[in-house]
């Protein structure tokens, strides 16, 4: 009995018990589902053994809007539990968790995923390749990330989940003061799911060095290959320091040992320093690819080339450098000495100028344009001056004596959600809605995108500017609850409020992908927005293969080129194509994965010890896999090619 | 769509202009000591620099917005390539870093002022208190006065106070936001915080730094007196207090929270804070104290030395 009673919730409630049973249905119900339609074999040929890069992108997507959810569903009940005081609707233990696992879904499990799927789905297309260089690794990849999520996500009805907040400072989640086993799910959850993110920075760094179409040299690059590379540089840089960082973590909680604990000579402030070496370029990983999707998008839309390209490209390398020198501002207040602090402090607000750079470029690339008002373009419209607002806070936050003051209150919380929100989720939707007639063919519908842009925006205004004005008012983040007299109530209604306008907006989102998979025309052709770079030039629906010829590409906007000035994208004639096999590996190995990781959490020796054992047999059985891929004929591509109405020359 | 817009960040403006300059000051814009003076000084300056970028960057985006929108132009108007302008782009690159120098040099200069004795009080000799945090309690540690209290703090007015922060357990942070900036304790270290009182008053004191349970009730009161109200309080605590033993401080450790309690004598005799050779924060009249207290009370470490 005693072996079984560590896998209960240590602080059961009535709403973790629902959705205990409501997951046990929703399983119960897939299953069946797919069992009652046969589809088991076509889920298993088609998506759990692919090694297709749009098809691995797209289930990216979807774990990314599912974590979404979750993360949404933690956001609305703490800011429901703080629209009035002393209220009881979470208790503090569960606000802590709520807090914590908000912050990680967000981050790693939706964020990450969602710019992981536009590397997937975007790369390939825009360098005029097939595939990424390792099409295999790339599954693992997929498969490991999302095993780390599942075991993750499975902290909340199984053992309890982590509550010591997403950045995890020890000592507060060491054994001493951490006795559930949610903060093991966090090391080796993270752990599992960051192993396969390395492995996607290591394979798009690759896929973009050596795969390019002919002509296109680097700084040919479309603006969003440009911001993944840079991106995927930073990933594998920061990833391994996160990867020791958790490994020191674990051990500290499962093998007693002392790098972090209080006393023994474990430094506290090591594990704080070590997480921003990581933490602070992890957010630069977001918000690039998403400075190249409104490049992408502004461009399309201004119906203009980007301006300053060069400069452009510059700013992100000088971004990606200053990403690793500025991570002690996320403690100015640790007494580091006004030296320290002071290069900190200059490092940080240097950021600000070629972030400044990137905000004028937009700004000039609509200049002279014939700017169109659809969807992605508003959210990217809404991003800037939204976007600046958080950045300028930012170097506000930058000076570090006045950050004693704006440290650990509402005020960074609304700094940092005002430059994700509209940074990175603005550019998630703005990219979803413009590539999705690339990906399903057909378009969402315009009208309720605007809608949601509207309502998301408004939502966002209204539940984070109160937090800046309360943060100076003294109020301190992670409070799960506040008096009457600290007067602190109104602005935290008046945030809730924002919250369910936001909430309201991504119902409405859900809402348009129902209506427009239902009701819009399938009759868009291949080009619905009249863009502009390589992804466009190939069908919709793409092919496996992407290109039957491969392109050859002149300057940055290849495509529009072909339209415009009569540039041949497509010279030659259908080859057989070489294509990787599916391989089950993957996916299997990553299931290993799971159960190792979960008899880790509980210590459950005999099973980490057979389940290690059975990742190395499949690393050992891929060793000596002899596998060389298998050739598409001509006869079938021309086949293809024709159904997709014609090939294009 | 553009009215809209506009609508929108009027609306944000007025509402942070109102709330900034309304009738209720906010704490950290309130301040009662020259520390959160500066600081405040520095919020405000970078509020309204700040402000002048955003209302510029908006209004650039409106006016391109409604000059090249497509309804507003010809059919067959062609957008022009430009690749773009040197020029433009080192005015766009010049002005941001001169506004960065600029901050920098604030920035740099508040640093310096915030890691010292409080300004206006250099002359003195500041008064030391031990403030440690257990969870989910303060514990104030007066060596001069040989008292002690917990979950509340008294200090006299217009005088500099050292505080040596430090804790019993995870993180947390010490903060008085009218007086000033906040700063980590930490259970290997001692770091150092310089505050004083211009006015004598009550204010709020909390933990900001998440520590776990308990966290949202870990506050503490500070009352600001005069100097001889306050010499009037330590004679009081020595008549009617307690004195604080080694199983008592044990029993005070105990996770969860108290009322206010008040104690003679200090924990520092039998549970030394653990200083060593940190000195980052100390300025150079107060290091020869510094090392007093190391001598006499940093019994417990050993293994710190070569950090």
């Amino acid at each position: 009995m005693d072996f079984f009673n560590r896998f209960a919730v240590p602080h059961p409630s009535f709403l973790i018990y629902g959705a205990m049973v409501s997951i046990a249905i929703a399983m119960i119900a897939v299953v069946v589902g797919i069992t009652y339609f046969k589809k088991w074999g076509y889920l298993w040929r088609e998506w759990l053994t692919t090694v297709d890069h749009k098809r691995i992108g797209i289930m990216y997507l979807i774990v990314a809007l599912l974590m979404l959810f979750r993360g949404g569903v933690d956001a609305i009940m703490m800011r429901y539990q703080l629209s009035m005081p002393d209220n009881t609707f979470l208790d503090s233990q569960h606000y802590n968790e709520v807090f914590t696992t908000h912050g990680i879904v967000m981050i790693l499990f939706m964020a990450m995923p969602f710019i992981t799927f536009f590397f997937n789905y975007l790369i390939p297309l825009q360098i005029g390749a097939r595939d990424v260089a390792f099409p295999r690794l790339n599954a693992l990849s997929f498969w490991l990330f999302f095993m780390g999520a599942m075991l993750f996500n499975m902290s909340f009805v199984v053992g309890g989940s982590p509550d010591s907040g997403w950045t995890s400072y020890f000592p507060l989640a060491g054994n001493e003061f951490s006795t559930s086993v949610g903060t093991n799910y966090y090391m080796i959850a993270i752990q599992i799911a960051g192993m396969g993110t390395l492995m996607t920075g290591i394979n798009f760094i690759t896929t973009i060095l050596k795969m390019r179409a002919p002509g296109m040299k680097l700084m040919k690059m479309p603006m969003f290959t440009w911001s993944a590379f840079i991106a995927n540089v930073i990933v594998v840089f920061a990833f391994p320091v996160l990867t020791v960082l958790l490994a020191m973590g674990t051990m500290d909680r499962l093998f007693g040992t002392n790098f972090f604990t209080t006393d023994n000579g474990g430094m506290d402030m090591l594990w704080a320093n070590l997480f921003w070496v990581w933490g602070h370029p992890e957010v630069y990983i977001l918000i690039l690819p998403a400075f190249g999707l409104y490049s992408e998008i502004i461009s399309t839309f201004a119906r203009r080339n980007l301006y300053g390209y060069k400069s452009m490209v510059a700013s992100m390398v000088v971004i990606s450098i200053f990403s690793f020198l500025v991570w002690a501002h996320h403690f100015f207040t640790m007494g580091q000495g006004p030296l320290t602090n002071s290069i900190f402090s200059i490092t940080t607000m240097a950021i600000a100028v070629p972030t400044g750079v990137k905000i004028f470029n937009w700004l000039f690339t609509l200049w002279k344009g014939k700017i169109v008002f659809t969807t992605p373009m508003l959210y990217s419209i809404l991003f800037i001056p939204l976007f600046t607002l958080g950045g300028v806070t930012g170097v506000m936050l930058a000076m570090s004596a006045a950050d004693y003051q704006y440290h650990n209150t509402m005020f960074l919380v609304a700094h940092f959600h005002n430059v994700i929100i509209p940074g990175v989720v603005y550019a998630m939707i703005a990219g979803l809605t413009f590539y999705w007639p690339k990906m399903f063919g057909f378009m969402l519908n315009e009208k309720l995108g605007k809608w949601t842009a509207w309502l998301l925006s408004v939502g966002f205004v209204l539940a984070f500017i109160p937090m800046y004005i309360t943060g100076l008012d003294g109020q301190a983040r992670r409070m799960y609850t506040y008096s009457e007299s600290t007067g602190f109530s109104t602005l935290n209604m008046v945030s809730f409020i924002g919250a369910a306008i936001m909430a309201v907006a991504f119902a409405l989102l859900v809402y348009n992908i129902y209506y427009s998979i239902r009701y819009a025309s399938r009759d868009i052709g291949s080009d619905p927005w009249d863009a502009r770079s390589l992804e466009w030039a190939t069908h919709t629906p793409v092919p496996e293969y992407n290109f039957a010829i491969i392109p050859e590409v002149a300057s940055t906007e290849a495509f529009w080129d072909s339209k415009k000035k009569g540039h041949e994208l497509f010279k030659g004639k259908i080859e057989k194509i070489h294509m990787p096999n599916n391989s089950p590996l993957p996916f299997i190995m990553s299931c290993i994965f799971f159960v190792f990781g979960f008899s880790m959490v509980f210590s459950i020796w005999p099973v980490a010890i057979i389940a290690l054992i059975g990742i190395l047999a499949c690393l050992t059985y891929r060793s000596f896999e002899k596998d060389h891929g298998r050739y598409i004929s001509v006869e079938e591509i021309e086949e293809t090619e024709a159904k997709l109405r014609g090939a294009k020359k | 769509m553009r009215i809209k817009m506009k609508l929108m960040y009027l609306t944000i403006v007025c509402t942070i202009a109102t709330v900034l300059a309304g009738c209720e000051p906010l704490l950290v814009l309130d301040p009662k000591g020259p520390q959160a003076k500066t600081q405040a000084d520095d919020i405000m300056l970078s509020i309204w620099l700040m402000s002048a970028i955003v209302i510029v960057v908006l209004a650039i985006l409106i006016f391109v917005l409604i000059k090249y929108r497509a309804s507003n132009q010809s059919e067959d108007y062609e957008p022009p390539h430009i690749e773009g302008s040197p020029l433009v782009e080192a005015i766009c690159i010049g002005i941001p870093i001169i506004i960065v120098i600029f901050l920098s040099i604030v920035s740099v200069e508040s640093n310096y002022k915030v890691e010292a004795t409080p300004a206006g009080y250099e002359d003195q000799e500041p008064i030391v208190i031990y403030a440690s945090s257990s969870n989910w309690k303060w514990h104030f540690s007066y060596p001069e006065q040989d008292i002690e209290t917990v979950n509340y703090l008294y200090i006299p007015a217009n005088r500099a106070i050292e505080f040596k922060l430090y804790s019993y357990g995870p993180i947390t942070s010490f903060w008085i936001p009218q007086l000033g900036g906040q700063k980590y304790a930490m259970s290997d270290m001692v770091t150092t915080l310089h505050l004083a009182a211009d006015a004598e008053g009550e204010f709020m004191g909390r933990n900001a730094n998440f520590s776990g349970a308990g966290f949202a009730e870990n506050t503490f009161e500070v009352t600001s007196m005069s100097q001889a109200d306050f010499d009037e309080w330590v004679d009081e605590v020595h008549e009617t207090a307690d004195p604080l033993t080694d199983e008592k401080f044990e029993e005070l450790l105990e996770p969860g929270h108290l009322g206010r309690s008040t104690y003679t004598g200090t924990h520092l005799e039998f549970s030394p804070a653990p200083e060593h050779d940190h000195g980052s924060t100390d300025s150079e009249v107060e290091e020869p104290k510094q090392e007093d207290h190391t001598d006499h009370e940093s019994g417990k470490q050993t293994n710190h030395d070569n950090h």
